[in-house]
């Protein structure tokens, strides 16, 4: 009787288990595609009302930052072909957007709030009075119309460039780096806060155009 | 010789309980990280590349619309052709799929729908734009154009 008191408690076997775990580990790990699904959002301009008479709203030639694409890939920005890269575009857009040639006192103000960086950005490449008077809404707008025959990759890789420029003046008014800008989650409260800080003022103003 | 018998009566074994636990744990990760593909891409999906990227934040509010040139190029042609879901279809159907997908979102929700554009890079403008111009009239304005984060050197 002793013998039986000292026995150990009987164990189920659980060395199949791990046969089992694997079996559906390999069937999930061959199934998977990681969920890599990012991109450049952008939101459409919604649809023309027909029942209201369209008013053309005349926009100074110097408040206009133009790219236009040709069905042979070729680029044309502010009435010049352009033969420069994409990091050259991103710098103009920049210039552009950030350059106070004539500010309105809401443009004061939004320069007044710049840190000192982009204040000395400007005093150095911008207040040109042929370009944009200053960035708030409708004074810098960048236009941009491809071609029916223009390549995707082109247009992409355009707008990836002026939204990299707006990018980059956002991440520097708020003083973190446009990777940190790009992974802002605006759910928290403090990030939400500092997204909101940055584009005070400086609206997204791109205008893409129905290709012709 | 009582020495000889104790070192003999010691576990040899490697405790491998907690290997399931392991190998579980390696489960639930991909299980939570799956997507099954439950479309069949007909055209030909080589992405641009770009760095200004954003993430989806709710994956079920997005909806997709592939755009290349199909890989049977003997049964449906060279020109680039619009997938959603399993078919090919016209610019015309694009507000018929949108409702389709409006629908199946909750009522609060549909106004947020998403639409991510697969487009290959080998597409001209004029298809996109035809699709974009179909997506403002039924009124699906969120749009993504999803690319490969591009890596300078």
């Amino acid at each position: 009787m002793a013998k039986g008191k000292n026995r150990n408690p009987p164990e189920v076997s659980s060395g199949s288990m791990a046969d089992i775990a694997f079996l559906l580990l390999i069937f999930f790990l061959v199934t998977t595609t990681i969920a890599n699904d990012k991109g450049i959002a952008m939101l459409l301009p919604p649809p023309p009302d027909e029942s209201v008479i369209q008013e053309d709203i005349i926009i100074p030639e110097r408040n206009l930052f133009k790219i236009l694409a040709n069905s042979k890939d070729g680029l044309l920005v502010e009435n010049e072909p352009y033969f420069g890269t994409m990091d050259e575009l991103k710098e103009e857009v920049k210039k552009f957007v950030l350059n106070f040639g004539n500010p309105t006192p809401d443009g004061v103000e939004v320069y007044n709030s710049l840190p000192p960086s982009m204040k000395s950005f400007i005093n150095q490449y911008g207040k040109d009075p042929e370009s944009s008077d200053d960035c708030t809404n409708g004074k810098a707008i960048v236009s941009f119309k491809a071609n029916r025959g223009t390549s995707y990759e082109l247009y992409i890789q355009v707008l990836d460039a002026v939204n990299g420029a707006y990018n980059e003046v956002y991440a520097e008014r708020v003083g973190i780096t446009p990777e940190e800008w790009l992974t802002l989650d605006r759910d928290d409260e403090i990030q939400d806060d500092m997204y909101l800080r940055a584009r005070q003022g400086i609206p997204r103003a791109i205008s893409i155009a129905e290709p012709d | 010789m009582s020495k000889f018998k104790k070192s003999s009566s010691a576990n040899q074994d490697i405790p491998t309980a907690a290997l399931p636990d392991i190998i579980f744990m390696l489960l639930f990760f991909f299980m939570v990280t799956t997507v099954m593909r439950e479309t069949d891409i007909m055209v030909k999906q080589k992405l641009p590349r770009a760095q200004q990227l954003t993430k989806i934040e709710r994956k079920s509010l997005v909806s997709y619309i592939y755009i290349g040139e199909p890989k049977n190029t003997g049964l449906y042609g060279e020109e680039p052709k619009i997938q959603t879901n399993d078919v090919f279809i016209t610019e015309k159907d694009i507000t018929l799929f949108v409702n389709q997908e409006k629908d199946k979102l909750s009522e609060v929700e549909r106004d947020q729908i998403t639409m991510s554009m697969k487009v290959d890079v080998g597409v001209k403008m004029g298809i996109i734009s035809d699709v974009q111009q179909e997506l403002r009239k039924s009124n699906a304005r969120k749009l993504l154009y999803s690319s490969i984060l591009r890596v300078d050197e």
